[in-house]
């Protein structure tokens, strides 16, 4: 170590270059997994499945797991779980159907559905930090079931259905996109959105200091302590976030389906979990992209699509994304193992 | 003028485990001390008291003539003092970069968004990691990717990338080779020479001996020495570090 670094050097450029590589491999390969299932898919149905009709069906179907899948994300980068989003996604449709059918202005109606997500995110957050519980494990568990609990309880058990159009279109309806020019394209709002969240997501996380300070707090919590980072406050934030996020996808939803109905989001939790893991982040925290987890969530929507198509019954998909899930990681474990060998 | 540092009584339990029974410690302007003492003898604990990463159970701390109190490790090194961690204390999942930079990021503004400058602290990180003669095969692999010496000076360039009037180095040797040790103590030396005090924490009393002006000994949560190098030895020192009555 410690000689002089003189002017840098050819090989030190090339390093430089490399440096990422391993990132890259990663990304590069879901992006070829993802790329693979398509082509697959083309063959098979070569009648429907590159329809506009079915891409935009793709799209639409997997906006709320992608907008779950992110807030987890954020929540895993620090090394902890958010087990409550499916049921926080739940309340979410159930308090914007709440809202609409008492006269509420739709805008009005969405953002009670968005913070009511954000509140039980803000809950998990603290009971974490301030309550000290041992593991997110838990605060999510008791709010996975007080959420729940309570969505039954304002819903009394019964879907609440037709939503205005104002609220739908967030979830159900396209966007004409270039409508000026020779290549108008529909585009499906509620992908428009997760689009835009992914983006945003990805500028927080890699582009200010306080997403810096979540990704060192998943590293090394210590180095974190050492550096002076407030982790309470960073960790509150990302489960704030995470239940936030649920309440859009709760809003997206309820506008696909039009109706708030309280099974709603049932075990979503553990696809958005899947989603971060397929698209490569690690479940020890500090890794993982927003890119990888947004392939992560095509590639389980390309996966669910395509076996529908197929008529592969709902059973041997379950089966089917357990063993994705296993491969991603494996695949994973060797990349790693690769890694080491060569670093 | 007032000592740049100064312990006054400290005392430190965790649980049943007495780590700090009322312990002095002083450190001067320009001055090199070398903390000394068996495996668990409080050493740490008492240098991560002064960084605020512990709270001390009783016993004041004085900065300059001002008391202080440091409730996190941010608080002391706004006040000048920095520290290698004995575990390093490095993300291990961050570059280099990220790790000197980290909880001090340099931003900017942009479009109302404040955003890190890479590119600046990039310059920064590398112009500081020449000054120190520090080579790595490249700034941008996690530090997970680097060898021991390699996390070493990553560690060694983070606590003295600030104008830092105090380093303290816990074992910074301990995982090095020779040569490299070698260098961490001309390291020492250089900091000392542009005014910057250091307290060095170390098993090998050859490298304590060689940049020490004072050598503090613990034993069992108790200050037992406190000698300025030329009027000891090392076997004085060997001695109350393990106990006998030198
Ligand atoms: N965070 C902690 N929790 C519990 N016990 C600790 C902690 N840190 C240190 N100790 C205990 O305090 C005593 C002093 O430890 P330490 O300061 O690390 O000694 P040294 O650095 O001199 O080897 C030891 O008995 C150690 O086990
Ligand atoms: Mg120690």
């Amino acid at each position: 170590m410690m000689q002089l670094e003189g002017a840098p050097s050819a090989k030190a450029a090339i390093v430089r270059r490399l440096a990422p590589s391993h990132a890259a491999v990663g990304r590069f390969g879901l992006i070829l997994v993802m790329a693979l299932m398509m082509a697959i898919l083309t063959i098979l149905q070569p009648a429907y499945f590159l329809t506009r009709e079915n891409l935009t069906n793709i799209a639409r179907q997997i906006s709320s797991n992608a907008i779950l899948a992110l807030g987890e994300f954020a929540v895993i980068v620090t090394a902890g779980i958010d087990l409550s989003v499916g049921s926080v996604m739940g309340l979410s449709m159930i308090v914007l159907a709440l809202a609409v059918h008492a006269e509420w202005a739709a805008g009005l109606a969405a953002l009670a559905a968005l913070l009511a997500g954000l509140g039980v995110g803000l809950i998990n957050g603290l009971a974490l930090t301030r309550l000290h519980l041992p593991h997110p494990f838990i605060a999510t568990l008791a709010t996975l079931n007080i959420a729940r609990g309570a969505t039954y309880l304002l819903s009394g058990g019964v879907p609440i259905s037709g939503l205005p159009r104002a609220v739908r279109l967030w979830g159900a309806e396209d966007i004409t996109l270039f409508g000026g020019t020779s290549f108008p394209i529909d585009f499906p709002i509620s992908f428009l959105i997760v689009i835009a969240l992914y983006l945003a997501v990805w500028v927080f996380l890699t582009k200010t200091r306080t997403g810096r300070h979540v990704y060192a707090i998943g590293g090394s919590p210590k180095a974190a302590q050492y550096a002076g980072i407030n982790i309470p406050r960073n960790l509150t934030l990302v489960y704030a976030l995470s239940g936030g996020l649920a309440g859009v996808a709760g809003v997206l939803l309820a506008g696909r389906v039009n109706s708030g109905y309280p099974t709603a989001g049932t075990g979503a939790e553990l696809d958005a979990i899947a989603a971060v893991i397929i698209g490569g982040a690690s479940f020890f925290g500090g890794r993982g992209t927003a890119g990888g987890v947004f392939i992560g969530a095509v590639i389980m929507g390309l996966l669910r699509n395509g076996l529908n198509l197929m008529n592969v019954s709902v059973f041997w998909q379950q089966v089917l994304l357990g063993f994705i899930i296993l491969l991603a990681v494996y695949l994973d474990v060797l990349r790693r193992r690769a890694m080491r060998l060569e670093g | 003028m007032p000592a740049l540092v100064e312990m006054r009584q400290i005392a430190k339990t965790f649980g049943p485990v007495v780590a700090l029974n009322g312990v002095d410690f002083t450190v001067h302007s320009d001055e090199v001390v070398g903390l000394v003492g068996d495996n668990g003898a409080g050493k740490s604990t008492l240098m991560k008291i002064l960084t605020g990463v512990h709270q001390p159970d009783a016993g004041e701390v004085w900065l300059a003539g001002t008391r202080v109190r440091f409730h996190s490790p941010l608080e002391s090194r706004r006040n000048g003092i920095e520290m290698v961690y004995q575990d390093l204390g490095l993300a291990e999942n961050l570059n280099a970069i990220a790790n000197i930079f980290l909880g001090r990021e340099v931003t900017h503004r942009t479009g109302g968004l404040r955003l890190l400058s890479e590119g600046e602290m990039e310059r920064q990180g590398r112009g500081h990691l020449n000054g120190l003669q520090i080579s790595l095969p490249s700034v941008f692999l996690p530090v997970e990717r680097l060898s021991g010496g390699q996390r070493q000076s990553v560690a060694i360039a983070r606590a003295t990338a600030f104008r830092a009037q105090l380093v303290i180095m816990d074992e910074p040797a301990a995982s090095l080779a020779v040569t490299e040790a070698t260098k961490v103590l001309a390291l020492i030396k250089r900091l000392r020479e542009q005014g910057v005090s250091v307290v060095l924490i170390s098993h090998r009393l050859q490298d304590v001996f060689d940049v020490s002006d004072r050598i503090v000994v613990l034993n069992r949560g108790s200050k037992v020495g406190d000698l300025r190098r030329q009027d000891t030895t090392m076997e004085d020192v060997v001695g109350l570090i393990v106990g006998k009555s030198a």
